[in-house]
């Protein structure tokens, strides 16, 4: 075994670079899947909506601008290998340091107030929410995703029965974009966690929106799930602005972990079009 | 597609019909949570306002701020969430709304009541939408950064009518 070093530095420094580019440079995939709704939707305002959206990744990018003036709370997923050892600061630090310049150097909202209920700016978009996982190896892989609140506010978890089936998995799917109808800035992506614990259960769905759009579920019965939640969803034909049309939901992305004999811990997080995420592995 | 400029006139509202597109140009003020929260405890308390809003078009936004542009990406917030502050607000002479999604029955009959009208902006548009914006100045609660009330004057830019002053409303399929 021998220890690889990384400066915390380095880690500052990506972090800034991917907060940066997640917020000004639509992800590829999401940017394809709106393509092509714009491609099928028939003529009228919903069409020119959808042509907006292709317009404001253009501008956003070539004017190094928010995509949506909402840049969000910063979520960073981090898979660190037991061979690191972080030197000249630790990761949580650097991970805060790196989204605060990032927010200053690209000119980006300060959303983020220190106490719930006292509601003070902390004028830093920090903290960040930090998620860490150990595995082996000597890598760190770091994914940041800045959400907006208008989707993080319309997410959604239920503690099924443990004899729960797909049938009640899909209803609570269709149930959390009913609810939310046109307000969360749809077409949406929907991250859908199952099994852990509560708390774990919620990230995971986060986590799944990591996952490019155009990637099923390696796992046969997951996407079956998924394709099933899409077309169920769909049926509320909410679409873009909530005009109706050919889409209501880009995705669902289906994402487990194993859990208690008694339990079916389920969680939806709603994203909306705007879906931005960047990654790099040190 | 019509053309409309602030300040909004009661024959011009009374003209303009749910599903409606429009291009505004003029005069509009950003305000959501916090500013609406202070501007109806001040009305509560009949206070003056630091904005005369009579007559006038808010717009429920935060936008980012920028170094070498008038404004940053600058696009709606969902206006549900300012539902409650709303009927005060238009009795004080708001005349118009702009944000995203949909309204409470609350808002929709203040919005009938006042004679008003709420519009939606492309929503998560906000690089797209920053062109249409000439000027941004910060006219009140300085202190609530993004949050803060701006003068925005703004050049054709684009909103569909959601809710009428007649109370038709696009998204009333979802109620």
């Amino acid at each position: 075994m021998r220890t690889r070093y990384i400066d915390a530095e380095i880690i500052k420094n990506t972090i800034k670079d991917l907060c940066i580019q997640a917020n000004t440079i639509l992800r590829p995939d999401v940017l394809e899947a709106i393509k092509e709704l714009y491609r099928r939707e028939s003529d009228g305002f919903a069409k020119n909506m959808l042509g907006a959206l292709i317009q404001n990744a253009d501008i956003a990018r070539r004017d190094e601008l928010a995509l949506c003036q909402d840049t969000g709370m910063v979520t960073v997923f981090i898979t660190v290998g037991g061979d690191v050892f972080i030197r000249g600061g630790n990761i949580t630090e650097a991970v805060n340091e790196g989204v605060a310049a990032a927010y200053e150097e690209g000119h980006f909202r300060k959303s983020v107030v220190a106490d719930p209920l006292l509601r003070g700016n902390t004028g830093t978009n920090t903290p960040a929410i930090v998620h860490i996982d150990v595995i082996g190896g000597d890598k760190l892989m770091i994914a940041v995703m800045p959400k907006g609140f208008g989707s993080e506010n319309k997410s959604r978890t239920i503690m099924l029965n443990p004899t729960a089936g797909s049938d009640e998995i899909v209803e609570f799917c269709v149930e959390t974009v009913k609810l939310a109808g046109p307000d969360a800035c749809p077409p949406y992506v929907l991250g859908v966690g199952l099994g852990g614990t509560m708390e774990q259960c919620a990230s995971l769905a986060k986590k799944a929106l990591l996952r490019p759009l155009n990637i099923a579920s390696s796992k046969p019965h997951l996407a079956e799930l998924e394709d099933r939640i899409k077309k169920k969803v769909n049926e509320l034909k909410i679409g873009v602005m909530g005009l109706g049309g050919a889409s209501t939901v880009l995705a669902a992305v289906v994402e487990t972990t194993p859990t208690h004999i008694a339990g079916l811990p389920m969680a939806v997080n709603l994203s909306c079009h705007a879906l931005r995420s960047a990654s790099a592995v040190i | 597609m019509k053309k409309i400029n602030t300040p909004l006139m009661e024959n011009v509202i009374a003209d303009l019909k749910a599903g409606d597109e429009v291009l505004l140009s003029g005069v509009i003020f950003t305000a959501r949570d916090q500013a609406h929260l202070k501007l109806c405890e001040l009305i509560g308390q009949n206070e003056d306002l630091p904005v005369n809003i009579a007559g006038q078009v808010i717009y429920y936004c935060g936008p980012t701020p920028s170094a070498d542009r008038v404004i940053g990406s600058c696009g709606p917030t969902t206006s549900s969430r300012m539902d409650p502050f709303t009927p005060p607000l238009l009795k004080k002479g708001v005349k118009g709304m702009i944000g995203k999604g949909r309204r409470s029955s609350g808002a929709r009959d203040a919005i009938v009541r006042e004679k008003a009208i709420y519009f939606a902006a492309p929503a998560g548009a906000g690089a797209y939408l920053n062109g249409k914006v000439t000027s941004c100045e910060v006219v009140a609660f300085p202190d609530l950064g993004p949050e803060a009330m701006h003068k925005l004057t703004v050049k054709d830019f684009p909103l569909i009518v959601v809710i009428d002053a007649f109370g038709n409303d696009i998204y009333a399929r979802f109620n």
